[in-house]
């Protein structure tokens, strides 16, 4: 995206030491300020009411700060340590970077951060008054630094992607890039203050947004391509740490299996939208389809099926059960594409919800017990494993959600290495065929039909699983559960996160389903807060937050920052003539 | 084969020569409603030889192609592939052994070259979604043996090298070439190439013609659709040529450009003016 010219290159050209000295000073001065009291009272976000005892987000602020205050600087560390040829090797990667860029970004996230900051403290203890002078200290060198970043001129398109680096380092980023990921979504989930939460999240996005521009986002993707086994197995092994990080609290590990319940259904989506590219509205209908098979197959006294399998075949026949269904819906109505099969899928979602509420022995055979669902269905025990029991690991107490959460976790180690696995093969390359040209495709004898029946099906299967799971970790299934909107949620998923990859559905999953649950007030508009947010997405990064390559270029078919050096170096007339 | 030994020999890997009846069309008619877009057409294709199909605008020329390549079913008259009546479903007329390229170039844009070529060995190979999984042996040399035959292919349409770049990103000519390759790459027996070379320069041009008749030369039956004519009289063994939806000629391609009614055709007879609009 282009962020809209505030001061005109002639102006930058002339004050850009000016702006230098400001947005040096301003981001010291913000890190500064995290020292002095910026809420008048502590029960405002975390206590940030002492001088001299700065709080986790006034230590967020401070690091903030202390990275404008650096990438300023770096225009003048840089040449001076140029000329005295001092660490050439650092050197060398500095000069990579896009300092300048850097600061530009985290200039206004600075601003953006305290802004929130002051917002929640002022709806929070009620007033303005209740924001203390360290909090307009912040506040003026947040703006400080805003404008003199603003001021700096245009710096160099940062080529650190294009760095080779050690391997050690590279799993060394990895692995800290990871840590501090699950340090932080720990940390934002143990905040019960909703304030807190999106301070959080600002500060994730600023320091995203930061990485980004400097070009240090740039080579982690690429060192993220590199080592992709490496990332993946870490990444797992990341969020199998989680449910130690929580204290044996089952509140938040409901949340984060909820989350990977979502997560996995969503990856399995993104094989029918992101790879296939036939756009599928009534995608919950499958989970919901994995979960009332699970239901009625289970040990609870309102099941209807005598039979009573190890739950491992229960899950199969719930895939299985998806799978047919997406068969059933598929083979009529997949010879309709685009905007029809959405209308199609769309109405298959609810025909499937409005099917099980009349299931109820007055309609039809009584086999869900209609709206009122299926309820008491136990907990597992697989292999003897009991899973409603706490189990103490390492001195750490793991509850009822955090043994659902790991077997999550082996049912989405499946689903991704389907996926992935899929994607990069045979199949794969059909599908992406027939999403660019179906025509050709068909031409260049891929079995069209096939094949999409093939995603349809295979889609459903995963969803089935990952429903069967969910019948026991929500102990009731209802149709009511499986509505439209949770159709909309997934495939907002897929879209916010990027189509075709794992990572960002994973990511965009998450946040769709943590937000609501952590902001009480947000779940009063979230319908108004979503839609605001996919416009924006649409309008700032189409291809989602972590996108595909070929998405990327399929958006960006030139390079976006290429035409804006160039144009930055043309006279005003031509550039708007160009673009 | 490594790439230079194709390079050398001119042959297209894995393919016999010899001649025999490849297509035989018989009374090929299409209709859309009232119009007859191809009115009782035969063409009879041997191996190794190439056939031009010649014709103004909208003679019918196109809707004949997909006819013979499964895209329409015609409304009467038959296909055979080497004496097998074809079913009118692009896929089976594919493994069957015909591929084509299209007119207004259709290539997966988003993908890079080297993988447009695999998607053409799609239909070669039968690695389903289970064996995609487990990956067993068999799965990684049946996609070792894919990559491996695309990157011959691209040697051998002249693009060595370029299997990186995105489809979208060739330049014109390159693409034309590509769509070959991809054709190639389903191992064809006959090749329906609809205008290979609309838009090249006079250079391009030669490279095309030098490639076809390369592909020729390895066994291939050929049909061109072309406007060029100096290309396809210096192509063609013979020539049909198509106006309004019925054969106006057919011969060798010295007695197609005298023939005084393909001029006629294509320009319209002085004393009428009849056919000036298709011209």
């Amino acid at each position: 995206m282009r962020i809209p010219t505030i001061f005109t290159p002639a102006l930058q050209k002339r004050y850009h030491t000016v702006g230098r000295v400001l947005a040096l000073a301003g981001g010291l001065l913000f890190a500064a300020s995290a020292y002095l009291p910026w809420a008048y009272s502590g029960d405002a976000l975390d206590d940030m009411s002492y001088l001299g005892g700065p709080s986790t987000l006034q230590f967020l602020g401070m690091f903030l700060g202390l990275i404008l205050a650096f990438c300023a600087a770096m225009g003048w560390i840089e040449p001076w340590a140029d000329a005295r040829k001092l660490f050439p090797p650092l050197l060398r990667i500095s000069k990579r970077a896009g300092w300048t860029r850097g600061a530009k970004a985290t200039g206004i996230g600075v601003l953006v951060y305290i802004g929130i900051v002051l917002i929640a403290i002022t709806l929070e203890l009620g007033g303005l008054v209740t924001v203390e002078w360290g909090g307009w200290v912040a506040l003026v060198a947040a703006l400080a630094g805003f404008v003199g970043s603003r001021l700096l001129t245009a710096g160099r398109q940062p080529s650190l992607e294009r760095a080779r680096t050690a391997p050690w380092v590279d799993i060394v980023a990895i692995a800290l890039v990871l840590l501090a990921g699950l340090m932080l979504a720990a940390y934002a989930l143990n905040q019960v203050d909703g304030g807190t939460f999106v301070v959080i999240l600002a500060f994730a996005g600023v320091l995203t947004a930061f990485l980004l521009r400097s070009g240090i986002g740039g080579w982690l993707s690429a060192v993220s391509r590199r080592h992709r086994t490496v990332l993946v197995f870490s990444a797992f092994a990341v969020a199998f740490l989680f449910p130690f990080t929580q204290n044996g609290s089952d509140a938040n590990m409901s949340i984060a299996t909820q989350v990977l319940i979502f997560a996995a259904t969503a990856v399995g989506l993104n094989i029918v939208v992101g790879l296939a590219g036939l756009l599928d509205l009534g995608y919950i209908a499958f989970l919901g389809a994995g979960a009332f098979t699970a239901a009625t197959m289970s040990q609870s006294a309102f099941a209807t099926i005598g039979w009573k399998p190890p739950f491992i075949v229960v899950m199969l026949i719930a895939g299985l059960v998806s799978a047919t269904l997406g068969l059933i819906i598929g083979s009529p109505t997949l010879r309709v594409s685009g905007d029809y099969l959405a209308i199609v899928t769309l109405a298959f979602g609810e025909i499937f919800r409005i099917t099980m509420s009349n299931l109820d022995g007055s309609d039809g055979p009584d086999l869900v017990h209609g709206s009122s669902g299926i309820p008491a269905i136990p907990n597992l025990n697989l292999f003897g494993f009991d899973f409603g029991a706490v189990h103490v690991v390492a001195g750490i107490p793991l509850g009822r959600f955090s043994n659902y959460f790991f077997l999550m976790l082996l049912i989405m180690a499946v689903i991704v290495l389907v996926f992935t696995r899929l994607n990069h093969s045979r199949i794969g390359r059909g599908w992406v065929a027939i999403r660019e040209d179906e025509k050709a495709a068909e031409a260049m004898g891929v079995n069209v039909f096939g094949l999409k029946l093939l995603a349809f099906a295979g889609g459903a299967f995963l969803a089935g699983l990952a429903g069967a799971v969910k019948a026991h970790v929500d102990q009731s299934v209802t149709p009511d559960q499986y509505i439209f909107l949770e159709s909309a949620f997934l495939l907002a998923a897929v879209v916010l996160g990027g189509m075709g990859t794992v990572m960002g559905v994973v990511l965009g999953a998450a946040l769709l389903k943590l937000v609501p649950e952590k902001l009480r007030f947000v779940n009063e508009y979230r319908m108004l807060l979503f839609g605001l947010l996919m416009v924006i997405m649409m309008r700032v990064r189409p291809e989602g937050m972590i996108p595909n390559q070929r998405r990327v270029l399929e958006f960006h078919a030139d390079d976006e920052d290429l035409v804006d050096e160039i144009e930055e170096d043309l006279p005003y007339e031509f550039a708007e003539e160009g673009s | 084969m490594s790439i230079d030994d194709v390079l050398l020999t001119g042959d297209l890997p894995g393919h016999q020569v010899g001649k025999q009846e490849m297509l035989s069309a018989r009374n090929v008619t299409m209709r859309f409603g009232g119009l007859v877009a191809v009115d009782d057409v035969d063409l009879t294709v041997h191996s190794g030889e190439i056939v031009g199909l010649i014709g103004p605008n909208g003679a019918g020329k196109t809707t004949f192609f997909n006819c013979l390549t499964g895209l329409y079913k015609p409304t009467s008259g038959e296909v055979r592939f080497a004496g097998e009546v074809l079913p009118p479903k692009p896929r089976k007329v594919v493994m069957a052994g015909m591929a084509r390229t299209f007119q207004n170039i259709r290539l997966f844009p988003n993908m890079t070259a080297l993988e447009n070529v695999m998607v053409g060995r799609y239909c070669r190979t039968s690695a389903m979604a289970v064996t995609s999984i487990v990956r067993g042996p068999k799965f990684r040399r049946e996609e070792a043996e894919t990559r491996e035959r695309a990157i011959e292919l691209l040697a051998y349409v002249g693009m060595k090298g370029q299997g990186g770049h995105l489809a979208r990103n060739l330049p014109y000519g390159d693409q034309r070439r590509l769509e070959i390759a991809r054709a190639l790459a389903t191992d064809p027996k006959l090749l329906l190439l609809d205008e290979p070379t609309a838009g090249m320069n006079p250079q391009e041009t030669r490279q095309a013609e030098e490639l076809i008749f390369k592909i020729r030369d390895s066994g291939l039956a050929i049909v061109v659709i072309e406007h060029d004519m100096r290309f396809i009289f210096n192509l063609c063994d013979r020539v049909l040529c198509l106006v309004r939806g019925k054969t106006l000629v057919e011969g060798t391609a010295a007695q197609v450009q005298s023939d005084p009614r393909v001029i006629e055709a294509y320009i319209g007879s002085p004393e009428t003016q009849d056919g000036a609009d298709n011209a």
